[in-house]
């Protein structure tokens, strides 16, 4: 029941919010007035939304679904093969980009990708060009940042999915000739599919919510070329004082959030036919 | 079902009862306290001198009462946002804050500020205030709601050496546009590794970007953003196209700095830290608080600073009256509209800025006086070689237009900036946008063609 007071609470006040002309400062502030759609159909007729939208898909796709579940996997998988110094030894430098708290990883992150930075350093070292990371590429910075930053969580889920997985399932998989792929594919992967949906729904929704890292590492630009729906709705609601817009820019982000966990609700559900 | 009810109930109840009790001061407690907000940064802890003075003067003057500062670490933009969200509501609002003066209108409007105009009836201290500086504090009634700490003019800063070096003479006084483009040609072309004039441009540098940079043009062509007469924004002027094109010929001949430089929020940093003192770069568009950064104790300390730097007024487009452009904010100390004790606030407000913490604020933080008695100070006048001619440009200065739309319209132009010196869009277009940018948020009939 407290539970539901407190996360409901701020989401149903967000949607309110976003039926209002709100403000941070100025007449609307002391006064704000019921606008009905007003806001939404502003947000619908913007031209960063579809870009902005477009940038939060690939944001969540590239670094959640694809990074951070796949990398983990990998990770976890091969861990089990390696001896145990080696799989120590990564498991750490995998949890130490996870521990940190986001703000520092964001500046790592930034030191790391800058002009002058650890990776134009490195390239300059082997002789290859130099782009400027933040600014030539920022989405391509900040995805690879927030795969950095957050495959340990889904390498711990794996990891302790493929413990689960019975020895002798996979030793009766070996006796009927199986090799390394063919095990994973058709044993081990159905086997922790459970996991692999659970895992998928967490990073999918922590990544939607990133914000920090961006808004360190590139401020959303340039030109609204990293402004994915968080770092929208902070410009609007406190760089503007827009609360009903900012609202209104956060209550499509948690929409998006409610389809991809229903998807994943389904797949973990359904049986695979 | 009846118990379940009961356990719910009380679980709220209990829920309640913890919030009550993290909720700050009590009413049964004796000692009356003001709680006092204002930003702190790691290169600005002028103001945080200035009221631990004050503190400490005011409590020992009034038994009973406890002064709270809660400096807020933030830079400018994100200071106003918590300000904001803190004034929003009666428990969290401060009795006694820093406020920015290009928000004292639309705070006023949303109904933040404590009118003081009873207050500074009786206090004689008033009189000395710079008429024009009581400005800032008007709300749009009429009424005074902030009283000025201190404000703020923008002029070319130059590095003699470099000038010197590519063959320009100095003192520098650019009389138009084209001899600051004849200049930075010929800095570039003695030595093409100096960053030979630079003007922020672009969504990093925020609002430095129109207060630094894009007015100082923009004002010097005749055209303005907001016609306050008939209260609209100006929108398809040649002025503001021509401003941009200004612009883009700097960033294009690499007379600034790179655009990706450009869109890095710390790119100031590095001109005030290294470029200029290292002599790397020729000049930049900077505020009259410049020499905060260098002087002893400045986060950027540069001994030599006063024999190197120079200081210009920005020309107009074509050297037209009045010959040089210039752009003022600064700050004000403002009392929350809802304190318990208004009479209390004023004396701490009237405290902190009495003339010996003025003169110390303003020295400290390289700050052009508002007051007339430190203005005239030896003390004021020796703090800093450069303190005449800044303080001269408050004669062709021009204010922001502090509606509540205005954090919007000057993202607009920073944007314009943006598109141009990135090459995504020609002046003409960029100025277009803007057009379109701005019917979009003041609505068309809000806009005046000229």
């Amino acid at each position: 029941m407290l539970l539901l007071v407190f996360l409901a609470g701020p989401i149903l006040w967000a949607f309110h919010a976003s039926f209002t002309n709100a403000a941070l400062t100025g007449r609307n502030a002391r006064s704000p007035a019921w606008v009905g759609l007003e806001n939404y159909a502003r947000l619908f007729a913007d031209p960063v939304l579809p870009l902005s939208l477009g940038l939060t898909v690939l944001f969540v796709g590239g670094s959640a679904i694809l990074g951070q579940n796949i990398l983990g996997l990998s990770i976890a998988v091969l861990m089990r093969r390696a001896s145990r110094s080696v799989s120590a030894v990564v498991g750490t430098a995998v949890v130490a980009a996870w521990v940190l708290p986001e703000i520092v990883a964001a500046f790592a992150a930034y030191a790391y990708f800058s002009r002058d930075g650890t990776l134009n350093q490195l390239l300059a070292g082997l002789g290859v060009g130099q782009p400027d990371w933040l600014y030539s590429f920022p989405m391509v910075a900040i995805i690879l940042a927030n795969v950095w930053r957050g495959t340990a969580f889904s390498m711990l889920v794996y990891r302790a999915a493929l413990d689960d997985v019975p020895g002798e399932v996979t030793e009766a998989a070996v006796m009927d000739g199986a090799g390394g792929w063919q095990r994973l594919a058709y044993v081990t992967l159905p086997m922790i599919r459970g996991s692999i949906a659970t895992n998928l729904m967490l990073v999918t929704l922590q990544t939607l919510a990133v914000f920090t890292l961006i808004w360190v590492m590139t401020a959303g630009g340039p030109s609204n070329a990293s402004t994915t729906l968080p770092v929208l709705a902070y410009q609007e609601a406190f760089k503007f004082g827009d609360i009903g817009y900012g609202t209104a820019v956060a209550s499509v982000l948690i929409l998006i959030g409610v389809v991809f966990g229903a998807a994943y609700i389904r797949l973990l559900r359904d049986p695979k036919p | 079902m009846r118990r379940r009810a009961l356990k719910i109930t009380s679980l709220i109840a209990s829920a309640a009862f913890a919030l009550a009790a993290c909720s700050p001061a009590s009413p049964e407690a004796e000692t009356k306290t003001l709680k006092v907000v204002y930003q702190k940064t790691n290169s600005f802890t002028a103001l945080d001198d200035m009221f631990k003075a004050a503190k400490a003067e005011f409590e020992a003057a009034h038994q009973g009462v406890t002064v709270e500062l809660e400096p807020i670490q933030a830079d400018d933009a994100d200071y106003g946002t918590k300000l904001a969200l803190a004034l929003r509501s009666p428990s969290t609002a401060p009795d006694v804050f820093y406020e920015d003066t290009f928000k004292v209108r639309s705070d006023v409007d949303a109904g933040y500020l404590l009118k003081l105009d009873s207050h500074l009836q009786e206090w004689k201290d008033w009189d000395s205030f710079d008429d024009g500086a009581k400005a800032a504090g008007l709300g749009d009634d009429g009424g005074t709601y902030a009283v000025p700490v201190g404000t703020d003019t923008r002029a070319i800063w130059y590095n003699k050496k470099v000038l010197s070096a590519a063959g320009v003479s100095v003192p520098w006084e650019p009389r138009t546009w084209q001899d600051i483009l004849d200049t930075a040609r010929k800095i570039k072309a003695n030595d093409p590794s100096v960053v030979p004039f630079n003007m922020y441009a672009g969504k990093g540098t925020g609002e430095g970007t129109v207060m630094q940079s894009f007015y100082e043009l923009l004002y010097g062509t005749g055209s303005e953003l907001y016609d306050a007469d008939a209260k609209k924004w100006v929108v398809g002027s040649t002025g503001f196209t021509d401003s941009l094109a200004f612009l883009k010929t700097l960033y294009d001949e690499k007379l600034a700095v790179s655009p990706a430089e450009a869109l890095d929020a710390n790119v100031w940093k590095k001109v005030f830290g290294e470029w200029l003192p290292q002599g790397k770069m020729g000049a930049t568009v900077e505020g009259s608080y410049s020499p905060s950064f260098w002087q002893k104790g400045g986060s950027y300390e540069w001994p030599g600073y006063e024999q190197d730097m120079g200081v210009a007024a920005f020309p107009t487009q074509k050297g037209q009256a009045p010959g040089g452009v210039s752009m003022s904010g600064g700050w004000t100390l403002a009392i929350g509209a809802g304190t318990k004790d208004p009479d209390l606030a004023f004396d701490f407000l009237s405290t902190a800025l009495n003339q010996k913490n003025s003169l110390a604020f303003n020295i400290a933080s390289s700050q052009i006086a508002v007051r007339k008695d430190v203005a005239a100070d030896s003390g004021y006048q020796a703090a800093n070689p450069f303190v005449k001619d800044v303080s001269e440009l408050v004669s062709v200065t021009r204010y922001r237009p502090a509606t509540a739309d205005y954090p919007r319209i000057s993202a607009a132009v920073q944007e314009a900036t943006e598109a141009v010196i990135t090459g995504a869009r020609s002046p003409e277009q960029a100025a277009a946008d803007y057009d379109t940018a701005v019917k979009g948020i003041v609505g068309e009939d809000k806009t005046v063609r000229k």
